[in-house]
């Protein structure tokens, strides 16, 4: 299992590399963009990844409320925390896309309106893990998933309404894709997906050392005062 | 099912009463209130007009903070005197516990909206050019759907650092749908420009899931605490 | 023109950022351990 990761590790590299040379220099230049078009490579591809991430922590979650496995536990907090870092790459590569393009770095519109809002709810998610002490993270944790997930159609609908109630232009507009830049995108994304996938991974083992580390260090703590006592007498 | 109404009848009185006494939340969500609305008033001095389309955010802004000072003492009683412990080992329902706390705080605030509601219409020169039996209604689905998250989300933050900071960052972007919806249907009444019906549907939506959501898994995050 | 250098740029510092905030956790980590095999150790 170790030996894979190195392996992997390479090939992911070359996966994205061969992804941002198919963005940057084989796709064609888009007819009414140009060439700040390309941000779309990178832009897509980061949300996808960021809501399949966030999809398997609401799985993850509901896993742990029924079974409380610990393994569940971990891939919840894992995948958050990854699902944000790739969120945050869409939300910030999306204005610096729309400023060029459209003239307006921000608008309220469906599709970031949605994502701003799961990045939030998803921030709050981590920010209660970290600040939590209860011996019952996890579990206050996997519930916020579930509530964050009861909302999101709420948001969607919300958001929709208010859109057809105060309509504005459509920011990353629709319109047919050429082939080669159909092409450029599947490749990113899939790059990006492995790419996610191995720093899940890293994070994931990270997680585990970590609380392998915590078990011992607690029944040190609980043995150590006994073991003193009986030298001292 | 007498039992749970029993006793979330049971509990609610005597908060009711207890907070009578003391008035202690009463009073810091009145002043809260009272200051932001003054703020509020000093800093936009908008026109009749302007100020009906701009009045349901401000409005529901103020409420949201008030209620949120209301929300971080809903369980400090509970947390001085070890009664969540008592609870946890008891037979009692901890959904009873759970009704009853957030029927205390819908309370509350409704009592401040009442309170700050002449004010605001005072300092902005409000009238509603629309339905304005439908405010009434806005106020209690959005207030219900501020207080039955509020008290769910300040039980799970009891155990957390910073606890009052806990509360409204969990609380705001869970909530804004709801928010979203209150500021368009107030605007929508007071402006006259357009129907809040999908609104308050969406407002009713949101409290249905939620208040279903949070009983539903209540006795978990008592247990866990 | 920039504005594309600058989005790819700015993904890639965000990426960076994050494995950089793990690979601190994990010297960290792996520090903590090597203290702990110290103290018992010395036992």
């Amino acid at each position: 299992m170790k030996r894979a990761f190195p392996i992997l590790a390479v090939l992911t590299g070359v996966l994205l590399s061969y992804a941002m040379y198919q963005a940057l220099v084989v796709a064609p230049t888009e007819q009414t963009m140009g060439d700040v078009q390309r941000i779309f490579y990178y832009h897509v591809p980061s949300a996808w990844t960021a809501f399949i991430l966030f999809a398997i922590n609401f799985v993850a979650s509901i896993v742990y409320l029924i079974q409380r496995n610990a393994k569940a536990d971990m891939l919840a907090l894992v995948t958050a925390e990854v699902g944000v870092v790739f969120c945050t790459v869409n939300l910030v590569t999306g204005p610096i896309w729309a400023r060029p393009v459209w003239g307006i770095w921000w608008t309220w519109d469906l599709r970031l309106t949605l994502t701003l809002v799961l990045w939030l709810i998803y921030v709050s998610y981590i920010v209660l893990r970290r600040f939590s002490s209860s011996g019952q993270t996890p579990l206050l944790a996997a519930v916020l998933a579930v509530f964050g997930a009861l909302d999101v159609p709420l948001v969607y609908f919300s958001i929709w309404f208010f859109r057809t109630q105060h309509p504005q232009p459509v920011i990353g507009g629709g319109g047919s894709l050429d082939p080669r830049m159909w092409h450029a995108l599947w490749i990113n994304w899939l790059a990006f997906s492995c790419f996610a996938a191995l720093v899940c991974w890293s994070r994931f083992r990270l997680e585990v050392l970590r609380r392998d580390l915590d078990e011992t260090l607690a029944l040190e703590a609980l043995l150590e005062p006994r073991s003193s006592k009986a030298r001292s007498s | 099912m007498s039992g749970v109404a029993g006793l979330t009848r049971a509990t609610l009185a005597k908060d009711l009463r207890l907070e009578w006494r003391s008035k202690d939340a009463i009073n810091s969500m009145l002043f809260f209130s009272l200051l932001v609305v003054v703020i509020f008033s000093f800093s936009f001095d908008p026109t009749a007009e302007e100020s009906r389309r701009i009045a349901g955010g401000l409005v529901w802004v103020a409420f949201l903070f008030a209620a949120v000072v209301a929300l971080n003492q809903t369980w400090a009683r509970e947390m001085r005197n070890q009664v969540l412990d008592a609870y946890r080992v008891s037979p009692a329902p901890p959904n009873a516990l759970f009704l009853a706390k957030v029927i205390g705080n819908f309370i509350f605030v409704t009592i401040l909206q009442a309170l700050m509601t002449p004010l605001f219409i005072v300092f902005y020169n409000l009238r509603a050019l629309g339905p304005a039996y439908q405010l009434p209604i806005v106020a209690a689905l959005g207030t219900w759907a501020l207080v039955v998250n509020g008290t769910f989300f300040a039980a799970m933050s009891l155990r957390t650092r910073s606890r009052e900071i806990m509360l409204p960052l969990l609380l705001f972007p869970i909530s804004i749908p709801a928010l979203l919806a209150m500021v368009e249907a107030t605007g929508a009444i007071l402006t006259g420009e357009f129907s809040a019906k999908f609104w308050i549907v969406l407002l009713a939506a949101y409290d249905v899931v939620f208040t279903i959501a949070s009983l539903f898994l209540f006795g978990l995050v008592l247990q866990a605490e | 023109m920039s504005y594309l250098y600058a989005a790819y740029i700015a993904t890639w510092t965000i990426h960076i950022a994050y494995l950089a905030t793990l690979l601190r956790r994990y010297t960290r980590l792996r520090n903590e351990i090597a203290e702990f095999k110290g103290r018992i150790d010395d036992k």
